[in-house]
């Protein structure tokens, strides 16, 4: 078993290395840092450029956003593999968008910092972001600037806290319900 | 009508942004709405239409529904957080209890994204037991669909001949896998036992049996007047507002838009059979019900291929790192012992790094994005439902339209809640 394990840590280091190299040749694509994750293009924006990279991609034809999540890096153990120039922060909004006359994929993973979580809505872009923003910002706390209802959509809607935040404990918390006094 | 209905943020657009708390004071304050016929109505979340537990807040106007919103999370149990706490082996106990009707593919995408981020590739066999148990739990839950899709409209007989055929696919997923449902069967560097012995002639038994009771359902219902009516001209999307809105499956190819990922974008071995992908024209109820009645035969049709091309060899991978070893070689050796304790206990590294990994589920795109800090549980696990994302376009197909009709729509969209709230 202990071959097993130092195995296991090679194969580890070897990956994030790979990354490393691939990362600062700066190739870049709508204003943002291209980098390759396992075969996948990765684009790296900030806030600033977020919203004009995404309507990049939309005007070159990535017509439909598939996915849109956040990841919380408070506690990630491993280096963080960004490229040179991207200033990582602890919250990622990462997005798949996808170019169905192409059968072309993007990822695009966005820095938010702690201290202000506020990153532009896509919904002018693609109004299908709807939901899924109003899943981050239940769960994170990462607000999307220009939304049309944020609002939480899976927690009730006094609930406090975000909960896939990793400063938000996991174990028996006394279950909170919603006043039903006054619904008819 | 164009994308720019859907584009549209005033009240004139069909989604109802109103907070419950905001509802319930115009519920308890009838002067609010008393200037025109207009009424807030609530249906859900327990209704027999609602598969589960769905809300709706309809903005009414008569029978006619203007505005609505599905109000989700009766159902939500923090599944991706929980999912942070499970290491990568016990990671499918938890995403199958997501779409509960379509079990296998949430374990396959995870499977598929933990192998992505591992760098293992799995043996043919293993590839193509996938792609059997995939396409016969997409004939199972389309299945479940003729069942409620009918039960909801009035034809309740159809509740139970849709029921007494997922039973016998159910059948045979017992037999293979143990369980009815959430398997747990799609692992990561495989499956979690070989097929048994005659599961040829218990596939080939279900193939001989479903088919001429689709002809059936023919009769009952794609041909019948009453329930063509029912559902032609109902709930209509167009291509553009469903691309808009992401939706995903059957709801974007009853629009005529052809995309299906196991042809187009294709995983596991969907590009050595042959098979059709289904578009609609209209973009109502009875396409998306048309659809997924033919998908059943193109499983059918694949699944049959698969019973001739079905490779010999082992169905899980042999790298000593994600496969516990051999059950009798536990009690000839302590190593092997230790090594299965290992695995089952503290679970296998995961080098860090990103992945995201699509399949194409009954309902749609089903993905899986995963984060690894390279420890033995994912730092992140995200997954993209289906059914809650093609839930947005549930208030689009219901504007201007009846309440009666609401409930074929809420039918058509197909949502499971497991998956929706997660």
């Amino acid at each position: 078993m202990v071959s097993d394990d130092e195995h296991t840590a090679e194969e580890g280091a070897d990956t994030s290395a790979d990354e490393v190299d691939a990362g600062p040749d700066h190739e870049t694509r709508y204003g943002a840092i291209v980098t390759d994750s396992l075969g996948d293009v990765v684009l790296h924006v900030d806030r600033e450029t977020y919203l004009a990279t995404m309507t990049a991609a939309k005007d070159d034809g990535f017509d439909q956003l598939i996915d849109l999540t956040a990841v919380d890096f408070l506690a990630y153990a491993a280096p963080r593999d960004l490229p040179a120039g991207v200033e990582p922060e602890r919250f990622e909004v990462v997005v798949q968008l996808i170019n169905h006359d192409r059968g072309d994929r993007v990822r695009v993973r966005v820095q938010v910092p702690a201290d202000e979580p506020v990153v532009p809505s896509l919904f002018d872009v693609w109004p299908g972001s709807e939901a899924l923003e109003r899943e981050v910002f239940d769960m994170f706390g990462i607000e999307f600037d220009e939304h049309p209802d944020m609002s939480r959509i899976l927690m009730p809607e006094d609930w406090v806290g975000y909960p896939l935040r990793k400063d938000y404990a996991v174990g028996s918390i006394p279950v909170q319900f919603k006043s039903a006094s006054n619904i008819r | 009508m164009t994308a720019e209905r859907v584009l549209r943020r005033g009240d004139d657009s069909a989604v109802l942004r109103l907070s419950e708390a905001a509802a319930a004071e115009i519920g308890n304050d009838p002067d609010t709405m008393a200037d025109d016929e207009r009424v807030l109505l609530n249906m859900g979340p327990s209704h027999p239409s609602t598969h589960g537990v769905l809300r709706l807040m309809l903005e009414m106007e008569g029978e006619t529904v203007l505005r609505s919103k599905p109000v989700v999370g009766y159902l939500h149990t923090g599944m991706e957080k929980q999912a942070e706490q499970l290491s990568f082996l016990q990671g499918c106990t938890n995403v199958t209890r997501m779409d509960y009707a379509s079990p296998l593919f949430s374990e396959l995408a995870f499977s598929l994204t933990t192998e992505k981020l591992l760098g293992i590739e799995v043996p043919e066999r293993a590839v193509w037991i996938r792609m059997l148990m995939c396409e016969l739990n997409r004939m199972s839950s389309h299945l479940l669909f003729m069942a409620t899709n009918g039960m909801d409209l009035g034809a309740v007989g159809m509740m139970i001949y849709g029921w007494r055929e997922r039973e016998e696919v159910l059948r045979f997923f017992e037999m293979v896998t143990g369980l009815r449902m959430n398997h747990n069967y799609i692992r990561p560097g495989g499956v979690a036992a070989d097929l048994p012995d005659g599961w040829e002639a218990e596939v080939a038994r279900i193939l001989e049996i479903t088919e001429p009771r689709l002809e059936e359902y023919d009769v009952l219902m794609t041909g019948q007047p009453i329930w063509r009516e029912r559902l032609q001209g109902v709930g209509v999307l167009n291509a553009d507002e469903a691309l808009a809105l992401s939706a995903t499956g059957p709801l974007l190819r009853s629009t005529g838009y052809a995309w299906d990922l196991r042809r187009d974008e294709p995983y596991l071995a969907y590009d050595e059979v042959d098979f059709d992908v289904l578009v609609g024209t209209y973009g109502d109820c009875y396409d998306r019900f048309a659809i997924r009645l033919n998908e059943i035969r193109e499983s059918m049709k694949i699944v049959r291929q698969i019973l001739e091309k079905m490779p010999s060899g082992d169905y899980r991978v042999q790298d000593k790192k994600v496969t516990p070893p051999p059950r009798v070689r536990i009690d000839q050796s302590m190593e092997a012992l230790i090594h299965h304790f290992k695995i089952f206990t503290e679970g296998y590294k995961v080098p860090a790094g990103e992945a995201y990994c699509a399949v194409e589920s009954p309902r749609g795109e089903l993905g899986v994005y995963i984060v690894s800090d390279g420890s033995s549980t994912p730092y992140r696990m995200h997954v993209r439902g289906p059914s809650f994302i093609n839930l947005q376009t549930m208030p689009h197909l219901m504007k201007d339209g009846l309440i009666a009709d609401g409930v074929a729509i809420i039918s058509s969209v197909d949502p499971i809640m497991g998956e929706v709230d997660r």
